[in-house]
């Protein structure tokens, strides 16, 4: 297990107070909190390094340029990628899947064919693949969601048909916590031909993910999910996705040759960089994944089953409140979204703001499923490494209190 | 119990529980829906007119508290008005919400609606209290579409 209460001290934040009492920081699927040596990482750049990369002969060029370089190598030795050349620096992972959207799809996706995409996606795996589709007069089809919160894959083969060219998936879903089968949907894609991504926002922070494994053409995650800076994510791609997708980007530092009529590409990574990188959150980056690594995925993992676990036995215990997503934590994330039609989310998020409490209220830009839960919003409690039961225990005190507030008026 | 008792009130939380006039009207003058984006809270709001006046006024939707109790009290405040005396209502609460500097907040015209006053201390809330308003804004100056707070 874990160690919390040493993790811990390692996060100045978590000893902050909020309204007069001590944070309980329960919003991770919307950002982590940053350890003091990805802090540190930054400042040190800042204060040592500072310069640009890959070009300078100067020594604060030739150590800026090693510091990122390294970063990437660790990123990519953090999802087992087949080399550091396909880990491409983004700004998040919205800009990873655009990059393939735009890249990739518009190259690749003829009239006729499909996109598969699937009913629980974050708004950032479903605009850009509508309007891929609506461009490139391809058709877009939806994996449906089961009773449980899991999909329904018993169509699967006729949804994902010989004429589809791209199959995404959510890996871990923000809305529901659902861990989907992205192995046996990186199969299927391959048995038609068609090119897999992964939504790997709220995986690749959380467990072990190893994406050779899985089998997947593309994933796209942030770095400021998994304990590192904002203004960085990653776009690994296999090498030969790489070679046949097109720069989004045009300018400098992506080029090898250019002269006043033409120009060509740099090479991999490089070509899909244009301009100056973010090179401190991208060393920052790096320094999250050390920070994890030290802790182990796989533990990580298994403190976000034991607390999920935890965290639904005391939710279930509740009356009157639904929670979302798959019984059982060994299926799910460490998401934990809940509803009662008594108390709107915004309500609960302004109460339990006052015990101190972070919690997520809304739709999680997953519209489309709030729709298909019948529901206009929930408030979602997110676990990361730093939390404890005696956090989900404030919780859970909070949220029956809001209960017998705003249904009793008890005061 | 809380030290949101300023912001839930007993006449708001009484008004989210029992919303007045929460129905559809049929063969409504005017309807308006206002979506917030943020939350994905929905009101649509019906409006009937007998000449000038504001003769029947009601909303339907899914919100939370604050929307709830901020667009009955709205229905209430402003049913019987003309429109011009409801333009100047919507003008006095949007002031009052927003603090907004150097406004002139009748508040006489505001009556009970001054006990949504305690949203302003939550900036985050303010689009929970103003959606009905801005819908009944629309409705009023008959723009079309959907209203949204993001707009």
């Amino acid at each position: 297990m874990l160690d919390t209460a040493r993790i811990r001290q390692d996060f100045p934040i978590l000893s902050r107070k909020v309204n007069g009492v001590p944070l309980v920081y329960l919003d991770n699927a919307a950002t982590s909190q940053k350890p003091r040596s990805v802090i540190r990482a930054l400042v040190d750049y800042y204060e040592r390094y500072n310069s640009n990369v890959h070009r300078g002969v100067h020594t604060l060029s030739m150590e800026a340029t090693d510091a990122m370089e390294e970063a990437r190598q660790k990123v990519a030795d953090f999802v087992n990628a087949e080399s550091p050349s396909c880990i491409i620096w983004t700004r998040n992972t919205t800009e990873a899947l655009n990059l393939v959207a735009q890249g990739w799809a518009m190259e690749h996706v003829a009239a006729g064919e499909r996109i598969v995409t699937t009913a629980m996606e974050h708004h950032s795996n479903l605009v850009p693949w509508q309007r891929v589709a609506r461009e490139r007069g391809a058709e877009l089809r939806i994996l449906p969601l089961a009773e449980d919160g899991a999909l329904d894959l018993s169509d699967v083969n006729s949804i994902i048909d010989t004429r589809t060219r791209l199959v995404t998936a959510v890996h871990v879903s923000n809305s529901l916590g659902t861990i989907n089968p992205v192995k046996a949907l990186a199969a299927r894609a391959k048995e038609v031909g068609a090119a897999f991504l992964v939504d790997g926002a709220q995986s690749v922070p959380h467990m072990p993910v190893d994406v050779q494994d899985i089998g997947c053409d593309f994933m796209a995650f942030s770095g400021h999910k998994m304990l590192g800076p904002t203004g960085i994510g990653v776009l690994y791609a296999r090498r030969e996705a790489l070679e046949r997708m097109e720069p989004f980007l045009v300018g400098g530092e992506m080029v090898l040759q250019v002269s006043y009529e033409d120009a060509t590409w740099n090479d991999l990574p490089m070509r899909f960089e244009a301009g100056t990188p973010n090179v401190a959150d991208a060393i920052g980056m790096g320094a999250a994944v050390d920070y994890l690594n030290g802790l182990g995925m796989d533990r990580v993992r298994e403190h976000e089953i034991q607390i999920t676990g935890y965290a639904l036995d005391a939710f279930g215990e509740i009356e009157d409140l639904d929670v979302f997503g798959p019984a059982d934590p060994e299926k799910r994330g460490g998401v934990i979204p809940f509803h009662t039609t008594e108390v709107h989310a915004h309500d609960f998020g302004t109460v339990l703001d006052r015990r101190g409490i972070a919690v997520r209220t809304g739709h999680h830009c997953t519209m489309p499923l709030m729709e298909t839960l019948g529901v206009a919003a929930t408030a979602r409690a997110s676990f990361y490494v730093y939390n404890t039961e005696e956090e989900v225990d404030v919780l859970v005190d909070a949220v029956k209190e809001a209960m017998r507030y705003f249904l009793d008026g008890s005061r | 119990m809380y030290d949101v008792d300023d912001l839930y009130q007993d006449v708001v939380l009484d008004h989210s529980r029992r919303p007045r006039n929460f129905k559809r009207i049929e063969d409504a003058d005017r309807t308006r829906e206002g979506f917030n984006p943020l939350c994905g809270d929905r009101v649509t709001l019906f409006m009937t007119f007998d000449g000038d006046v504001i003769s029947d006024v009601s909303f339907e939707g899914s919100g939370c508290a604050i929307s709830k109790a901020s667009a009955s009290m709205m229905t209430e405040s402003v049913k019987g008005k003309s429109r011009a005396e409801a333009e100047s209502i919507f003008n006095s609460f949007r002031a009052m919400i927003t603090r907004e500097e150097g406004a002139d907040v009748d508040r006489e015209e505001l009556g009970d609606l001054e006990i949504l006053e305690g949203v302003s201390a939550y900036p985050t809330r303010i689009k929970c209290a103003t959606l009905s308003w801005h819908a009944m804004h629309s409705a009023l100056v008959e723009e079309e579409k959907t209203v949204s707070t993001e707009r």
